[in-house]
């Protein structure tokens, strides 16, 4: 399995900016799935950050993001990821 | 400094000749110079101006509000000029005081404005329908920190006209406060004022940037124009204005040196161009022993009072000013080499007396004749000590 | 890091950007509010109602006062203004009146909006003045130090209230409504999708439009009161929160710890300030009336209309 497949076990993906956030634990505590834990490792700031450790569980909901009061964190279905890629592309072959 | 000037919009010019009190003219003064909002708070004397403005606006285009306190109306015409309007403020002196922070953020934040301060006698309520002038220390340092403005004081109902259009271009100019400091009797003093056809009357346009969204910077400026250009809300510069110390973005930067930047330029802005704000009107002040510096209404009784004394032969000169800040320094210093004493009646207990003894250091003789407010001076007692200061 | 991690990393450089972004001023992210603060939560629902509106982003100016609230208009790339301690509203009646075409919104604390900045909000709420309000409701001043406000529950300790609050608290909403604004919602922090929509319901709304949402402060008035962290306040909010839309606002209140009403609580039409400046002076002055504040196209619908209206009546 590429890296890519086994990141697309889920219905989505989160992506985080984890040099912003400030680990106040809420896209954590309040995922619908509980698809994100604590890193082990700390960012710049000495904050734990989300990572999406069960990759199958998370649906792309987006509450993360919505919840995130550090701009930290966002969510996305894959279905809508691949059809930004495929515009994205077809913008470039012209 | 290179303003676009204008001439004023006819809708806002009533030319003819009327006779009018000072209140009124201010209101035509203001309408003519292309003010078409004001945001007000009713207080006495200076209600008029704010009464006859509701009353015009609806024909010239613009707007009125009646604010629920001199607070809300000190800085709601703050918004309107980030709205792209000339705008201005009308109170007097228990109105004045509420509105001091409101001073210093359009100051700091170099919003174009006119401030009218119908002065009547203080401290608190006071003496609500007679006049005073003694709000000219509070103008200059009355709100907290380090700041200039420009303040100008007519003496008769035309002037109320005149000086309210220049203090509009001023303060497109210089990016600042500018008060027109009036008082109860010329404000309520009715004399025939003309009003020139609008293409006679000069305008000076906001500074506005000819820079595009991303290449505008709203508070750079160069080192020989301390006046940055600016934009208004709406049209896609996406700027923002603060009151706290902020860099060339506009963007909070509270640390020394941008504190350092920020305040001296401010002052320097103002400071650097008295020679160019010096307005005064100077009479037989060249080979004067002594001479009267007044300002506003006190000028008129101050007239009286000089012709009484140079009818007994006496040399005085009759200084007035029209711009009262920034100070003329270097003028009174000049006429201090010349002249035996200063004299200087004023309807307060002696504020500006102070600015003629800071700029003479000393070197002549300096005669306060203060006056506690609510009616004006008698000639006699000006020219009594015209007699004793020539001595 | 995981090979998964690594590739979601690349995929956030490369093709994406969160969906807030854009409505920043991103030169000044990180910013300064606390961990687990409610205020960013609160611009995140901004941000997207404003993109979900499809308003014209550069027509629509953010105001704030002071206070941690009041560093909003900081934050977003908007045209913005930081005003004066409580004068937000007066900052935001003068950008409006003076050109109608901006949607001015406000963003307070209950401090700034309600204490200092009171008599601002029911005169423009009377006034039904065209702006939406939206205020980060923490019940305390955070950026002086967690000191009581004229929200702060009943019993709730504060810096200035060490024994507990003994005054009566302000219900945000009931005082809007009582003051006249024409839509009124409340929520926390927690009802992230709702924020939104009613904030977008919001700036789509003619008329003065208040959004409450009440918000956790971490620092200071959850650590004071032993509330537990950020994560505790949100589960409170999720066992407390009773939806209950067009529920009477005198219902509204809300007690230390206690049950709170949230939904949309009022939404009704009225003419604006400038639809009674416009119909007032229309009326009373006639064809020498300059309308004011009303695009091209609505003026020129109003002159078609009145001169019908006159054929009408030569008829
Ligand atoms: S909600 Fe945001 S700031 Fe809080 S832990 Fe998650 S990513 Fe970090
Ligand atoms: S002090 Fe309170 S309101 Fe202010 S940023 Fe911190 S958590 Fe937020």
């Amino acid at each position: 399995m590429s890296a890519e497949d086994n990141a697309k076990k889920g219905k989505g993906t989160v992506f985080v900016r984890m040099e912003v956030c400030k680990g106040c634990s809420y896209c954590i505590d309040f995922c619908p799935t509980h698809a994100l834990d604590f890193s082990k490792e700390f960012n710049q700031k000495g904050y734990h950050f989300p990572v999406l450790n069960r990759a199958e569980d998370c649906t792309g909901c987006d509450l993360c993001g919505l919840f995130c009061p550090d701009f930290a964190i966002f969510g996305a279905r894959w279905k809508d990821l691949d059809e930004k890629r495929q515009q994205a592309a077809s913008q470039v072959e012209p | 400094m290179t303003e676009a000037t204008l001439k004023a919009d006819p809708k806002g010019v009533l030319t003819g000749v009327h006779f009018i009190d000072g209140d009124h003219a201010a209101c035509e003064g203001a309408l003519a110079a292309g003010c078409r909002f004001v945001a007000g708070y009713p207080i006495t004397p200076s209600t008029e101006i704010v009464e006859r403005f509701a009353a015009r606006i609806p024909k010239v285009g613009g707007v009125f509000i009646q604010m629920e306190d001199e607070l809300a109306a000190s800085i709601a015409i703050q918004g309107g000029v980030w709205a792209g309007h000339k705008v201005m403020n009308v109170t007097s002196g228990p109105g004045l005081s509420l509105m001091m922070e409101h001073l210093g953020y359009a100051a700091m934040t170099e919003t174009p404005c006119v401030w009218v301060d119908v002065q009547r006698g203080g401290p608190s309520t006071g003496l609500p329908t007679l006049p005073a002038q003694a709000d000219m220390m509070q103008v200059k340092w009355g709100s907290h920190g380090d700041y200039e403005i420009i303040a100008l004081s007519p003496n008769s109902p035309q002037e109320c006209f005149d000086l309210m259009i220049k203090a509009f271009n001023l303060s497109e100019e210089y990016r600042c406060p500018v008060f027109l400091m009036m008082d109860e009797v010329v404000g309520h003093m009715t004399e025939r004022v003309n009003i020139p056809p609008a293409d006679q009357i000069e305008i000076t346009d906001r500074k506005w940037t000819k820079k595009k969204p991303g290449e505008y910077k709203a508070y750079a400026t160069t080192s020989d124009d301390l006046v940055p250009e600016m934009v208004k809300a709406g049209d896609g510069y996406r700027i923002h204005v603060t009151g706290l110390t902020h860099d060339e973005r506009g963007y909070p930067a509270m640390d020394v040196p941008n504190q350092a930047k920020l305040i001296p330029r401010l002052l320097n802005k103002i400071r650097n161009n008295t020679e160019q704000l010096l307005d005064v009107r100077m009479d037989g002040c060249d080979d004067a022993d002594v001479i009267v510096m007044s300002f506003g209404i006190t000028s008129r009784v101050a007239t009286a009072a000089i012709e009484a004394a140079r009818a007994k032969g006496l040399k005085v000169g009759n200084l007035r000013l029209i711009i009262c800040w920034p100070f003329p320094v270097k003028l009174i210093q000049q006429l201090a080499e010349k002249v035996k004493a200063f004299v200087v009646p004023e309807l307060n207990m002696g504020q500006m007396v102070l600015e003629v003894r800071r700029a003479v250091e000393g070197k002549v003789k300096v005669i306060s004749i203060p006056h506690p407010g609510g009616t004006v001076h008698e000639p006699e007692t000006i020219l009594e000590q015209i007699i004793e200061a020539a001595r | 890091m995981s090979e998964s991690l690594d590739l979601r990393l690349a995929l956030a450089e490369t093709e994406l950007e969160n969906p807030v972004l854009p409505y920043l001023r991103q030169d000044r992210i990180p910013h300064i509010w606390c961990p687990g603060c409610g205020i960013g939560s609160v611009v995140t629902s901004f941000a997207e109602a404003v993109r979900r509106s499809k308003l014209d982003r550069d027509k629509i100016a953010v105001v704030s006062g002071i206070g941690c609230t009041g560093r909003v208009a900081g934050y977003v790339d908007f045209d913005s203004m930081h005003t004066t301690h409580g004068r937000a509203i007066p900052v935001a009646t003068g950008l409006h009146l003076a050109n109608p075409d901006l949607k001015v919104v406000v963003f307070s604390g209950d401090g700034d909006l309600t204490g200092i900045g009171g008599n601002h909000f029911i005169h423009a709420a009377r006034r039904n003045m065209n702006l939406t309000v939206i205020c980060v409701n923490n019940f305390t001043y955070g950026m002086t130090g967690g000191q009581v406000t004229p929200t702060t529950p009943s019993g709730a300790n504060a810096s200035t209230t060490p024994y507990g609050n003994y005054e009566y608290p302000f219900s945000l909403p009931f005082l809007a409504d009582a003051a006249g604004a024409t839509y009124i919602a409340r929520w926390t922090s927690l009802h992230s999708r709702n924020v939104t929509q009613s904030i977008e319901e919001a700036l789509k709304h003619k008329g003065f439009s208040f959004v409450e949402v009440i918000s956790p402060c971490t620092t200071l008035y959850l650590r004071r009161n032993r509330l537990g962290d950020g994560v505790d306040t949100l589960q409170y909010y999720q066992d407390n929160s009773i939806l209950k839309h067009g529920a009477d606002t005198r219902e509204t209140a809300i007690d230390f710890q206690g049950k709170m009403l949230v939904g949309k609580f009022v939404e009704r039409q009225k003419p604006t300030y400038l639809d009674a400046v416009n119909a007032t002076c229309a009326k009373l002055i006639g064809d020498d009336y300059q309308l004011y504040g009303k695009t091209p196209p609505e003026k020129e619908a109003e002159k078609k209309a009145a001169a019908k209206g006159k054929k009408k009546a030569a008829k």
